[in-house]
């Protein structure tokens, strides 16, 4: 009856499993966290894995989760059995056609990976805020509690609704279950064969729309009938529970997992009820479980089916001892009486109570858990505790620290469940790229599969995205996992650390249970290591009586032959030191996944690998501590915030941006937020990461002062600066300063590069971009990496001079120029991007420019989160405290929010300007005159302005004119805005394309900056409409068939809009000209700016090369088409690049993402190989055509 | 019927004309075009062992651990299985042309390591490789580094791989070893069984106009061909090896001249790739030189 196999995998891996079996359809579009399940049915499919049917399911990823829905309902309504996976903003977008589907009783299950929803910020992380969305929709809503239930949910979901023609949203947690890797029963296919009726299939067939049979569907309905018609549905409604529950009954004779619509744990005669529904509910369950032990009457009932509401199975689980209930929403109503589950739980207790079906016992409502928040064994009791109380706070929350409206129930941090006491726990912390989280995902895997232990995995990770840090939080034990938050303090019987760099910077032993084990990847010799460590983690070694272990794993990898790969000798370490498996057994077991891993793509990879592995335990030394006598007190880290701590900083950095970069973000309370989400900017300087192994030093002597270097940088880390010489008086001894070369300067100009050695992320790429080699030494540049440890202290106080110094007069630099613009001080500053991000220099650029009067649209994706994710902001203000003011509204509409950015500017302005005329006598006529006629096209017209508009207030000041305050605060809209509405591929070529392309055929003077990675970056690498043909991609796994749209070309189609595609790799002066025309055409501007990503499989510190060759061979051509020109009786189109000089297979073949084809289906690749040729030949001869004034007669694939 | 068989390596071959490393070999429709035409055996492209380490440096830095660390994407690029290693493929391949074509195939290697020599010769063998051509592709220019030493390092590393397999083994040989009938005697004793010179490097080139470096593969000349007539007829019959002669030969002419100086076969490349597997038909007659009855006439005739 039970199946007994089991899988260790994670929620969405698991809740996929089912879906795919059970559908025809699958159209997805990515969304965090939810993208997994449709890349698992797209891998499957790719790999011809059949659903019950014997069918391979059509997944296809389309433009929006919009598009995704009307493409199901379609897929639906002609007979298909069709799903999607899909969270929070995606899920949003779902909800008209969940409407529909549910309004046509239509079989469909919709997974949903519960996410928060964008309100006062985005946020990528769980909560039930996005369902909560869905429940007037008419979709039936299942919850599961944890990657177990996410399986048997999503099949019972699947069963349900073919029986009862009720859509169901069937959601697990965000992140806590869909990411949580577990050991779970696998559901077989036979079992999933035996929830389906294929009866039930056959009568969904028999409703499809067929011209065999037609009918008519989706009427329009007038106020006479559409009353009758919407309860017409009723029963449907009316017996769903009972299906539902049937449903479950029947999962439970197949496999022994028995589910209820409202399942209730704890005491039979609880007095106290925590009702919930989600992973919380776990915790709840350990925590009642404990407390029962200790004799308390408590319980929980965690609710599975939320809609259809089936108040009389609630009454039924829920023990009528139950005096006080407190009912927890993971989701905010804001201004309700209540959230919903609560007031749901209310209402059918009020309705028992009214008919005298039970006494009505006292409920509260709590908020707990939004957006990730730790929901612990300790907050749990704290809400036991306060429903003991005579009278129970109602609403409240727990989880933080409301300290201004005093919602918030305080709990015991030191409390820990009996259950969690029982198992082992191990936090990992690992660098992003390091491979840990690889590492333990596959730790967890093997004890999964080799022993009767359950296994759990949750991984912690960074908002940055280069010099990232992940914790990984494992347990291990006999009985069920149920512990749905991070391993606690003082619970973890292993640590590892695999950065030796973390030691200073963060309290790794915190977590570290008495007699535990702490394993050190270190450099540092054995019998040299202690003396190595800061003062304060050896005492806690030594207080905490751990066993402390050693291991060079870098070292050991280069012996090994790999390189820098670390992670399967430090997983070999963890098993060989834990204990948990036996070490033979353990090693044969790592070995074994290497080969799974490795094994058919690389058997020499496999056997680099065998051989670390063996290598590894004659390198693996145990550490006896020393008391610590004689030992010198190790400094602390004196590094970024920590450091900064020491000099002033601004009070919201102090007490909020601090507290959030050191990991302390939990503890501050609700004051110190700002209500409407809105944060300093200027804080990413602060940051200070020294991520960066090297750095790149300036030769003076050598520079012919080009600028390249500070044009390629993605992180503003090196710059230059022009001033006169006699201000380097004061410098520092090492500090480099020469004479300005350019005769554009005053006599007695020096300049200097100077690298911020501790924001540089170390990528190379002022290196690649420098063209001066030295003649006698040809591998020495005018900038040279060189490693950052010993230079930092005297570079740091180079940089900090440097900055000093004022910015050079502006309106005497060329702006124009590559050594001018770089001259300009950057307002875009040590992003938490890649390393060589191929994105960054595009805005930084645009800062440099016209930072001072910007005002930013972004779309959500990577931009949005290295541009706006905490706990800083790259975005910077000049010496005048002026610089871009940013936002991100969603990734649909921005186009359409910048263009609002605009038309306020513009009403405003206009608005200012009648005023000024209206009091023109007040303000005096010349002034009045200058203002309202001034051209702000340039930065010295705009400077004028300024000036103006300060004289206007002063006289404004002076002024007893009854609209003269009016003015004054409508005064700074004289000043002309530069909007720019910045995004990735994503947004501008799919999801947001409709309202780019409607803001592109209005006349309305914004700035559009495309960045083109031509994948969806942020969420991993799916294909989007840029994917260029014969690109590996998510989706794409076969190479993109078709072609990448020409959106320049589209955009320029109108006519009346300034368009270009640059990069600047291939060619800085027309990327620099494109910004200065953009930004001074009065229309809509569009930039198409080519921008090299890690996700196309190829070193970013060779960015500017692939960006050349990508010019080179006619995969970017780069042109602008600039209206004013044929106004002006010329030809608008300039084609800025030559005729393609190499073939586009050295560009294909330089890079993974189209190299790989050729080692999966070389076939395939030859043949799209041809067809790009093809393509670029194509559009190289349009574009010559366009430049030499003749008409673009040519057809994609003619 | 002219008797155009020869003895190359061991293998009865039944003419002299043997396609060279190329990547005509990589495509199974061109390697049976070459059969067609004529061809009596069919030397591989290389497996170059650096490539290898690239491409394994690829796959695990982009495809299987490509996870930065941040919440949102744990990898970019899909796997889904269906990547196949150079090694893997050159085995495969390797494989299909076994059981597709009738004639030896001659498995070609360049290693760097002195692992990846001996395990990847191995797995060649294992795959079903007649023989082994061991590509010698070694620019010497480090200043420290002695002719004996370079000449060494290739006469270890053949004597350990004649003791790790079984099949014949060919070197093949740059121009610039400075005293290269001893050193091909060296090769004999090490256990060789056959020569083959010379081979061609890649030469980087200066654009003029960028002054940048250019790299690309120049296809040979026949005037090449001069350079390999003259150290065959060096070398052939005072070692007992097979001589093979490859680089330059375009027509039937360089063709007879080096089966004149000595060559048990010519390797041919260039040509082929330009003019496509069929030339090789048209040379294979041609190569009947007037009065010639057999391959050891065209011997005699020195």
């Amino acid at each position: 009856m039970a199946d007994a196999k089991t899988l260790t995998l994670d929620g969405n891996e698991a809740a996929a499993r089912m879906a795919y079996l059970c559908n025809e359809v699958i159209a997805i579009y990515p969304i965090t966290p939810s993208s997994n399940m449709g890349e698992w049915a797209d891998e499957w499919a790719s790999q011809g894995m059949t659903n019950l049917w014997g069918a391979v399911p059509k997944v296809i990823e389309m433009q929006s989760e919009g598009g995704a829905a009307g493409a199901l309902h379609g897929a639906l309504t002609s007979g298909a059995l069709a799903t999607s996976f899909t969270a929070s903003q995606g899920l949003l977008l779902f909800i008209p056609n969940l409407y529909k589907l549910a309004g046509e009783l239509t079989p469909f299950v919709l997974h949903v990976a519960a996410r928060a929803l964008a309100t006062h910020a985005l946020s990528i992380f769980g909560d039930h805020s996005d369902v909560m969305a869905c429940r007037a929709t008419g979709c039936a809503m299942l919850a599961a509690n944890s990657v177990q239930e996410a399986q048997d949910m999503a099949l019972i979901a699947e069963a349900a609704t073919l029986a009862g023609r009720i859509p169901v949203v069937h959601f697990f947690d965000g992140f806590r279950t869909s990411h949580e890797v577990a050991k779970i029963v696998a559901v077989t296919p036979e079992t999933v064969r035996a929830m389906i009726d294929d009866a039930q299939v056959g009568a969904h067939r028999l409703r499809a729309l067929s011209p065999e049979h037609p009918v008519l569907r989706g009427t329009s309905q007038n106020p006479d009938v559409f009353f009758q018609a919407r309860e017409r549905a009723n029963g449907f409604y009316d017996v769903f529970p009972g299906i539902v529950q049937s449903c479950m009954d029947r999962f439970a004779k197949l496999t022994g997992r028995q589910y209820r619509l409202f399942e209730y744990a704890g005491a039979a005669d609880a007095e106290q009820v925590i009702i919930l529904m989600g992973s919380g509910a776990e915790t709840a369950d350990e925590t009642v479980e404990h407390l029962q032990a200790e004799g308390a009457k408590v319980g929980v009932l965690k609710v599975r089916l939320y809609r259809p509401f089936d108040a009389s199975a609630l009454l039924a689980a829920l023990p009528v001892t139950a005096r006080a209930i407190a009912v927890l929403d993971r989701c905010k109503e804001p201004g309700a009486d209540g959230e919903p589950l609560y007031k749901d739980i209310v209402t059918a207790l009020a309705q028992a109570a009214a008919v005298g079906l039970r006494g009505m016992p006292r409920v509260v409502g709590g908020r707990y858990g939004l957006a990730s928040k730790e929901f612990t064994p300790g907050m749990v009791k704290s809400v036991f505790e306060a429903l003991t109380q005579p009278l129970p706070p109602n609403p409240f929350t727990v989880g933080i620290h409301d300290d201004v409206t005093h919602l918030s129930l305080p709990w015991d941090e030191g409390f820990r469940s009996l259950a969690a006491r029982q198992l082992q726990h191990a936090v990992f912390w690992g660098l992003g790229a390091d491979g840990t989280v690889s590492a333990n995902k596959n730790s967890i895997k093997i004890v999964g599969e080799a022993t009767d232990l359950q296994a759990q995995g949750y991984f912690v990770y960074d908002s940055k995205k280069s010099g990232a840090v992940t914790v990984s939080h494992l347990r291990f034990g006999q009985g069920p996992i149920r512990s749905t938050y991070l391993v606690e303090t003082g619970m973890a019987g292993f640590v590892a650390c695999h950065q030796t760099v973390f030691t200073e910077r963060y309290d790794l032993l915190a977590h570290a249970a008495p007699d535990g084990v702490f394993l050190l990847n270190t450099p540092e010799a054995p019998d040299t290591v202690w003396a190595s460590l800061p003062e304060a983690m050896r005492q806690q070694i030594v207080e905490k009586r751990l066993r402390f272990w050693v291991i060079d794993a870098y070292a050991v990898a280069a012996q090994a032959g790999m390189g820098r790969r670390i992670n399967t000798i430090m997983q070999t370490c963890f098993f060989a030191i834990s204990g948990i498996l036996p070490k033979d057994e353990a090693i044969a077991a790592i070995k074994k996944a290497v080969d799974k891993t490795y094994g058919k793509k690389s058997q020499r990879l496999a056997d680099l690998n065998h051989r670390a592995i063996d290598m590894t335990l004659e390198h693996l030394h145990r550490v006896e501590p020393h008391a610590g006598a004689g030992l010198p007190a190790m400094p602390t880290d004196d590094r970024g915030l920590a450091r900064a701590c020491d000099v002033p900083l601004p009070v919201f950095v102090r007490d909020v941006t601090l507290p959030i970069y050191q990991g302390l973000g939990d503890r501050l309370p609700v004051s110190v937020m700002p209500a409407d989400g809105t944060f300093p900017v200027a804080t990413a300087q602060y940051e200070k990461r020294n991520i960066a192994l090297e750095i790149p030093v300036w030769e003076a002597d050598l520079c012919t002062q080009c600028g390249k270097c500070v044009f390629v940088c993605p992180h503003s880390a090196i710059r230059a600066r022009a001033f006169a010489a006699e201000l380097a008086s004061t410098a520092p001894a090492t500090f480099k300063h020469v004479p300005a070369r350019s005769k554009d300067f005053p006599a007695g100009t020096h300049i200097s590069y100077q690298v911020a050695p501790e924001d540089c992320t170390g990528c190379g790429d002022c290196v690649e971009a420098c063209p001066i080699h030295d003649k006698s030494n040809v591998s020495r540049r005018a900038v040279n990496m060189v490693p950052q440890a010993p230079l930092r202290e005297a570079e740091r106080d180079n940089y900090a001079f440097f900055l000093s110094l004022p910015e050079f007069d502006r309106s005497a630099v060329k702006h124009g120029t590559i050594p001018g613009s770089m001259l300009l001080d950057p307002l875009f500053e040590y992003s938490g991007a890649c390393a060589g991000c191929g994105e960054t220099p595009y805005i930084r650029l645009a800062t440099q420019l016209f930072g001072d009067r910007m005002l930013i649209a972004n779309a959500t994706g990577c931009s949005s989160i290295y541009g706006g994710n905490l706990p800083t902001t790259p975005y910077t203000v000049n010496g005048a405290g002026r610089g871009p003011a940013w936002s991100n509204s969603l990734f649909e509409d921005n186009a359409e929010f910048g263009l609002g950015m605009r038309l306020a500017a513009d009403q405003l302005m206009a608005y200012a300007r009648t005023l000024v005329k209206e009091l023109a006598g007040e303000v005096g006529g010349d002034l009045a005159e200058a203002l309202v006629t001034a051209d702000q096209r340039e930065e010295a017209g705009l400077h004028e302005q300024r000036r103006r508009v300060a004289a206007l207030l002063d006289k404004l000041a002076a002024s007893s004119h009854p609209r003269a305050k009016e003015l004054s605060r409508v005064a700074e809209w004289l000043i002309r805005r530069s909007v720019w509405i910045i995004g990735g591929d994503g947004w501008a070529y799919d999801i947001g394309y409709g309202g780019l392309d409607h803001v592109l055929a209005l006349p309305y003077d914004v700035n559009i900056l495309v960045l083109d990675t031509e994948v969806y970056s942020n969420t991993g690498g799916q294909t989007s409409k840029a994917t260029p043909i014969g690109a590996v991609a998510k989706f794409s796994a076969g190479g993109k068939a078709t072609a990448k749209k020409d959106l320049a070309k589209l955009a320029s189609d109108y006519g009346h809009d300034y368009v270009a595609s640059i990069a600047y790799g291939a060619k800085d002066t027309q990327t620099l000209r494109v910004f200065h025309e953009a930004e001074s055409f009065d229309g809509p501007s569009l930039i198409v700016a080519y921008s090299p990503c890690i996700a196309h499989g190829v070193d970013m510190l060779y960015n500017q090369r692939q960006q050349d060759m990508a010019v080179k061979t006619g995969h970017w051509p780069l042109f602008r088409f600039d209206p004013r020109l044929s106004v002006a009786g010329g030809n608008p189109f300039k084609l800025d690049s030559a005729a393609p000089s190499q073939p586009i297979k050295a560009f294909m073949e330089s890079e993974t993402r189209f190299a790989m084809l050729s080692r999966s289906h070389p076939e395939d690749a030859e043949r799209f190989l041809a067809e790009a040729q093809k393509d670029a030949d194509r559009r190289f001869k349009a574009y010559h055509d366009l430049a030499q004034g003749h008409a673009d007669t040519s057809k994609p694939g003619a | 019927m002219i008797d155009l068989t020869t003895d190359y390596l061991g293998l009865k071959l039944k003419n002299p004309l043997v396609p060279s490393a190329s990547p005509l070999s990589r495509n199974l429709d061109t390697a049976l075009r070459l059969e067609d035409a004529g061809a009596s055996a069919l030397v591989m492209y290389s497996l170059f062992e650096e490539e290898l380490a690239a491409e394994d440096a690829m796959l695990d830095r982009f495809m299987l651990h490509a996870d930065l660390g941040h919440g949102e994407a744990d990898s970019y690029l899909p796997d889904h299985g269906t990547f196949q290693g150079g090694q893997e493929r050159y085995i495969e391949q390797l494989r299909r042309l076994k059981e597709r074509l009738s004639i030896p195939v001659v498995a070609s290697l360049n290693g760097v390591t002195r692992s990846g020599w001996l395990e990847l010769g191995k797995s060649l063998q294992a795959a079903g490789a007649d023989a082994l051509e061991l590509n010698i592709y070694h620019v010497a220019a480090d200043m420290t580094a002695t002719g004996e030493s370079v000449e060494a390092r290739y006469l270890d590393l053949l004597f350990e791989l004649r003791q790790a397999v079984s099949v014949p083994i060919v070197m093949k040989l740059s121009p610039y070893f400075s005293s290269l009938p001893h050193f091909a005697k060296q090769l004999e004793l090490a256990g060789a069984r056959g020569l083959s010179v010379f081979n061609r490097f890649y030469q980087p080139d200066i654009d003029l106009e960028t002054r940048e470096l250019v790299h690309g593969l120049h296809l040979s000349s026949p005037d090449e061909a001069l350079l390999r007539i003259r150290w065959l007829a060096i070398l052939h019959g005072r070692v007992n090896l097979s001589l093979a002669g490859t680089g330059g030969v375009h027509g039937h002419e360089e063709a007879m001249k080096m089966l004149l100086a000595g060559a048990d076969v010519v390797h041919l490349c260039s040509c082929l790739l330009s003019r496509g597997p069929e030339y090789l038909g048209e040379r294979s007659l041609a190569i009947c030189g007037p009065g010639w009855k057999c391959m050891n006439m065209s011997r005699c005739v020195s």
